[in-house]
């Protein structure tokens, strides 16, 4: 029976702890994706998850202990250098992104190369880019930077949810009367990279983009309001992860993939009911 | 950024001395430009440009596109900085008592909000932080809708809203925004005629009741029926009248 396999395994400790990191981190990374989404920065998740990599081969090679003190850091400079600059860089937005993001990719995968400290290169590497198994072996200190954290980027959210909607609908207007857009472009840039560490433990450094972008744009698909495409994805991303997390416990299945299957599932079921809504 | 202000701060010390001194005269200049200069890269699309704008004025900026009108619009709002020279707010003017109709981007051409939350949106940079909207925002909200007959569509999604509809949701949003300076860039782009008056009448009467009105516009005849100058960026002749 799965609901008792289901039962038998929600005892153990770890498989408790990959729930409450997998709905914060996926609670937190829908209510930034709409706004990313809409300012056309889909692809801002996918440079800076590499970029973290890229700190966690260094964290690795450094062999710090707790490695967040690196990679934190390191991924929210990068994503203040990518969304601070703006308009005024030298190399436009999705270029920077597209050279930052394979950039440390490739440097990240040398690092690990040259100084490697375990037997099984290969297995490390692609455990941190698809998040196979990390979200399973979630030490409990972990678990607790990951609820702080996300405490912190809700609290946030909620707080500045009008001055994020007021500079995502129109940066100049907001400028021009008045509202600090450099301050808020900033707090918005340091929520993102926060939140792209958060969920490499959960989907892994290739995936993460996915948790960004799929359950903003299933919510546009069919809401009409701001307010209701933010509420309606941060649901369809929270029951996307669950349903996927149980999914990966009860088969067997990578989890990181199995909440990105489940994303895209989702997105296929609002796209279906936007073109039957607009029939009607 | 920084002079503008330390213009501010002493403004603002000068009012607390002599409070008599804040009564409005026809010409207490609210914005001056000195050797202005601003442009893109190499390009300079506006040069040594020095101008006062007075409270009270409606000024019409004219000229052929790429002319720098809509440059010198942004230089006024702040989103552009000089390349020399400077532009200084006066006579106690705040960047938040500004309002400002800019140009319709693509990012808005199929973006998910209600008119109504892009509206109040024009609140927010009145206050540090506002997480929550006044009733008091609500009904100012709601008379700016009235104004430009955008109340029905309050509910509506701003993207399926036809071209003039959308041009009225971001003038009625320019509006709860404006307190003593109103900037408008090309405002009736994609109206109707019917649409194309009510604009101007709402901004007319706006101007009457003593909004200081700058418009960059194509639409040369209506901008010598209501405006009081005209900046001609074809000539870079400036007539007063």
């Amino acid at each position: 029976m799965p609901i008792d396999k289901l039962l038998f395994y929600l005892d153990f400790p770890f498989v408790r702890y990959a729930i409450i990191v997998g709905v914060l981190v996926s609670l937190c990374s829908s209510l930034l994706g709409v706004t990313l989404v809409l300012k056309r920065y889909s692809y801002i998740g996918d440079g800076l998850s590499h970029v973290a990599f890229g700190a966690l081969a260094i964290a690795s090679v450094l062999k710090v202990t707790n490695n967040m003190l690196i990679i934190l850091p390191v991924t929210v400079a990068v994503a203040i250098l990518l969304l601070c600059t703006g308009k005024s860089a030298r190399i436009k937005g999705d270029a920077a992104v597209a050279m930052v993001s394979v950039g440390a990719l490739a440097i990240g995968y040398l690092l690990m190369n040259i100084f490697s400290t375990s037997a099984n290169i290969s297995g490390d590497v692609c455990t941190t880019l698809f998040g196979s198994t990390s979200i399973l072996t979630l030490k409990t200190e972990e678990v607790y930077l990951c609820v702080i954290l996300s405490a912190a980027v809700l609290a946030a959210f909620v707080l500045f949810y009008h001055k994020i909607f007021a500079i995502t609908f129109d940066e100049n207007f907001a400028r021009a009367t008045g509202v600090n857009t450099t301050l808020f472009n900033l707090l918005i840039a340091i929520i993102v990279a926060v939140i792209i560490v958060l969920a490499m433990n959960l989907v892994g450094a290739l995936l993460v983009s996915a948790l960004v972008v799929f359950p903003a744009l299933s919510a546009m698909r069919v809401f009409k309001s701001f307010f209701a495409v933010t509420v309606a994805a941060a649901i369809i991303s929270v029951v996307c992860s669950l349903v996927g997390i149980l999914v990966a416990i009860l088969a067997g299945t990578p989890v990181g993939s199995t909440i990105v299957a489940a994303d895209i599932v989702a997105f296929g079921g609002f796209y279906l009911l936007s073109l039957v809504s607009q029939n009607h | 950024m920084s002079k503008e202000k330390i213009q501010k701060k002493n403004l603002g010390q000068n009012s607390q001395r002599e409070p008599q001194a804040t009564e409005l005269t026809a010409h207490t200049p609210l914005l001056k430009c000195r050797q202005l200069t601003l442009g893109y890269g190499s390009k300079d699309l506006v040069r040594d440009l020095d101008y006062d704008i007075n409270e009270g004025d409606y000024l019409c900026i004219v000229g052929h596109n790429g002319s720098g009108k809509t440059t010198l619009l942004k230089g006024i709002a702040g989103l552009l900085s000089p390349k020399s020279g400077s532009i200084e707010l006066c006579g106690g003017l705040n960047r938040n008592q500004i309002g400002y109709l800019p140009q319709m981007t693509v990012v808005q051409k199929d973006f998910p909000a209600s008119v109504e939350e892009i509206v109040l949106s024009a609140f927010q940079g009145k206050h540090r932080l506002l997480p929550f909207y006044k009733s008091a925002h609500r009904e100012r909200a709601m008379e700016c809708m009235a104004l430009t007959r955008t109340e029905s569509l309050r509910k509506s999604c701003f993207r399926e809203l036809s071209g003039g509809q959308k041009q009225r949701v971001l003038l009625a949003r320019a509006l709860c925004a404006a307190e003593r300076l109103l900037l408008l860039d090309e405002p009736v782009t994609g109206l109707d005629p019917e649409s194309t008056g009510t604009m101007y009448h709402v901004i007319e009467d706006l101007h009457q009741k003593g909004m200081t009105v700058v418009m960059v516009t194509h639409d040369v005849d209506t901008a010598l029926d209501d405006a009081t100058r005209v900046m001609d960026f074809n000539k870079i002749s400036i007539k007063e009248r």
